[in-house]
């Protein structure tokens, strides 16, 4: 490696620094009792959030396969991960990840599945077929307990042991951020980009575009299936309307605002949505509590007429770069 | 064999009521390609404008329908000039979002106590529920009636409105080819708001049918009417009209048979299952053309 080189320290490791030196004050901040349950809470949800989002990117935001159901994989992870760590009892660290793990690979291969078939369909009858999905996985989880009677169905799934910590959430993002960064500037990743800007094309230079579509899809998911497991396992109830429609959008508006085919702005909308929700509520007076929900959907249309591509665009964080793409 | 036909017709009334819906959802993916997630909530808010309309001004139910169409047609206008316009030329996904994002808003400040507030009510009936018997111990309702005679004179009225005036022509072009509708002299902005009018002035029309046949309203009750309406659009082929309204009636009897056969909790599951089975099938829908792939 000859040519300029930017001088002084890497970017890329003085982030991993300042991250684990934040995680580090903020572990402070929780032993010494200045962050009370309720904000560990917040903030253990807003890097769940950005986990999912992380996934549905790569899904739609990287490969361009526009999917409506996302919210079936993250519940599929959830239910898979609360089954496995209540059946197993105990509440060590080993149960969590071996839930956590079984939540990612049943969402993979119900995603490797269904994304076999579905995903020759193309962008918005992809998104349809999604979304019908999502509400067949709903309604089965509906009716879950006429088959495992500890699902709960509709009246949900309690007694799953409260497992996730701040600690667990932190470092399966940065886990996540990572692999995915790796993924989406390697060889895969540029197949993946391809597949999305022009598949007819990709096909014509010898790319496998299904092979790439449904790895792309099943990665993605398993991120879902493991931000479910973390989930599952802060709040230690689970019912299947919080796996619903809804929830597949909040993910999509997360990856949009932040900015299509972009880790950076994923992991600033899912923090800034979950304290913008959190916060509003703090700062709204009980009166006007009611409008919390009118000004947030307000703020989202403002959002998109000012910003249609999202905070950052598909840029990046110069730290997430590889060297080669730092200009 | 009377207890099928019962089901049936049932089901054709729940079909009807997803017709008018569906036919709003066809024509402005027709036109603009946009899923309009806020058409479901513009139903809801039809259905409201209809109770007002019977409840506290005392109309009578075709004035009643009316009422509801012209504040929906407004409202839908209204809705296209202010948040979709702006992003005509944005990525497609902007204004998805911001169509959840309008969905969201009617839903919520419709449910603050000084709009319509956040309770169900009961929907008024203008009359006494009669049945009528109509032989093979079938019996058809004078709600029933209402509901089919006022949808299928919407649609009669809707295909000739299109196939026959010259402002449906121009629908019928600009959704073929936009700009060279622009360069034939067409009004696109205008025949885009038309459409978005005469879309949610049907949403409006049935979500009045909806409330008298199944009276009790609330302001989330759109969404799931609003997605089985969608699903029906796409299932019959979507942007054809024809195509919603078959796949509108196939999906209200199948929810209807689901539940009468098999179990009321499984019934969206089978709908939908039977969408992705038909988009896997025939992805451009019952109806609908396959669209050549453009290189």
């Amino acid at each position: 490696m000859t040519g300029p080189r930017s001088p002084g320290l890497d970017s890329g490791l003085v982030a991993l620094t300042v991250a684990v030196v934040a995680f580090g004050a903020v572990q402070v901040m929780i032993t010494g009792r200045l962050l009370n349950p309720y904000w560990q809470q917040v903030m253990s949800l807003a890097g769940i959030m950005a986990i999912s989002g992380l996934g549905l990117n790569l899904i739609y935001g990287y490969t361009g396969q526009f999917s409506l159901g996302h919210a079936a994989f993250y519940g599929i992870g959830a239910y898979a991960s609360a089954l496995v760590t209540r059946s197993l009892g105990g509440g060590g660290p080993l149960t969590m990840l071996l839930g956590l793990v079984a939540g990612a690979v049943l969402a993979g291969v119900i995603a490797f599945l269904i994304g076999l078939p579905i995903l020759r369909l193309k962008s918005d009858y992809l998104g349809i077929a999604t979304l019908g999905f999502g509400i067949i996985v709903k309604v089965l989880f509906d009716n879950s307990d006429k088959v495992i009677r500890m699902m709960g169905g509709s009246r949900g799934m309690s007694g799953i042991p409260k497992l996730t910590t701040f600690a667990w959430v932190f470092f399966i993002v940065l886990f996540g951020v990572v692999a995915l960064r790796n993924l989406v500037f390697s060889g895969i990743g540029r197949a993946l980009v391809s597949v999305r800007e022009d598949e007819l094309a990709a096909e014509a230079v010898g790319i496998n575009t299904t092979k790439y579509k449904t790895l792309g899809f099943v990665i993605g998911c398993m991120y879902a299936g493991v931000a479910g497991g973390l989930y599952a396992h802060l709040f230690a109830f689970l019912h299947p309307s919080n796996f619903d429609f809804l929830k597949s959008i909040d993910v999509l508006l997360i990856i949009v605002l932040g900015g299509l085919g972009s880790i950076s702005g994923t992991l600033v909308a899912a923090v800034a949505w979950t304290f913008l929700l959190e916060g509003l509520r703090l700062l709204l007076p009980p009166s006007v509590q009611d409008w919390r929900w009118v000004i947030y959907p307000l703020l989202l249309v403002v959002f998109m007429l000012v910003r249609p591509g999202g905070i950052f665009g598909g840029n990046e964080f110069r730290f997430l770069k590889p060297r080669e793409y730092r200009r | 064999m009377s207890y099928f036909l019962q089901q049936l017709i049932n089901g054709l009334q729940l079909g009807f009521v997803y017709a008018l819906i569906a036919l709003g959802y066809t024509m402005v993916y027709g036109i603009v390609r946009l899923i309009n997630f806020a058409h479901g909530d513009v139903f809801m808010v039809g259905t409201y404008f209809g109770f007002f309309a019977l409840a506290s001004w005392g109309l009578p139910l075709p004035l009643a329908i009316c009422a509801a169409m012209v504040g929906c047609g407004a409202l839908g206008i209204f809705i296209e000039r202010v948040a979709y316009k702006p992003l005509r030329n944005a990525p497609r996904i902007s204004a998805l979002i911001t169509a959840m994002g309008v969905s969201l808003f009617l839903e919520y400040f419709t449910s603050l106590r000084f709009v319509f507030g956040p309770d169900y009510r009961a929907y008024p009936r203008p009359f006494a529920v009669r049945s009528f018997d109509i032989g093979g111990g079938v019996s058809i309702s004078n709600i029933q009636i209402i509901v089919f005679g006022v949808a299928i004179l919407l649609m009669l009225a809707l295909t000739l409105f299109v196939n026959k005036t010259k402002t449906g022509m121009a629908m019928r072009a600009v959704s073929y080819d936009k700009d060279t509708a622009r360069l034939m002299g067409i009004n696109v902005d205008w025949i885009i708001s038309i459409t978005f009018g005469i879309g949610s002035a049907l949403a409006g029309a049935g979500g009045v049918l909806y409330g008298i046949a199944y009276p009790q309203i609330n302001p989330f009750m759109g969404v799931m009417p609003g997605l089985k309406a969608f699903v029906a659009a796409v299932l019959g082929g979507i942007g054809v009209i024809p195509g919603a309204m078959l796949g509108a009636l196939i999906m209200g009897t199948v929810e209807t048979f689901t539940s009468a056969y098999v179990s009321s909790t499984l019934r969206d599951a089978v709908a939908f299952g039977i969408l992705i089975i038909v988009l896997l099938v025939r992805p451009a829908g019952i109806l609908g053309r396959p669209a050549g792939e453009k290189v």
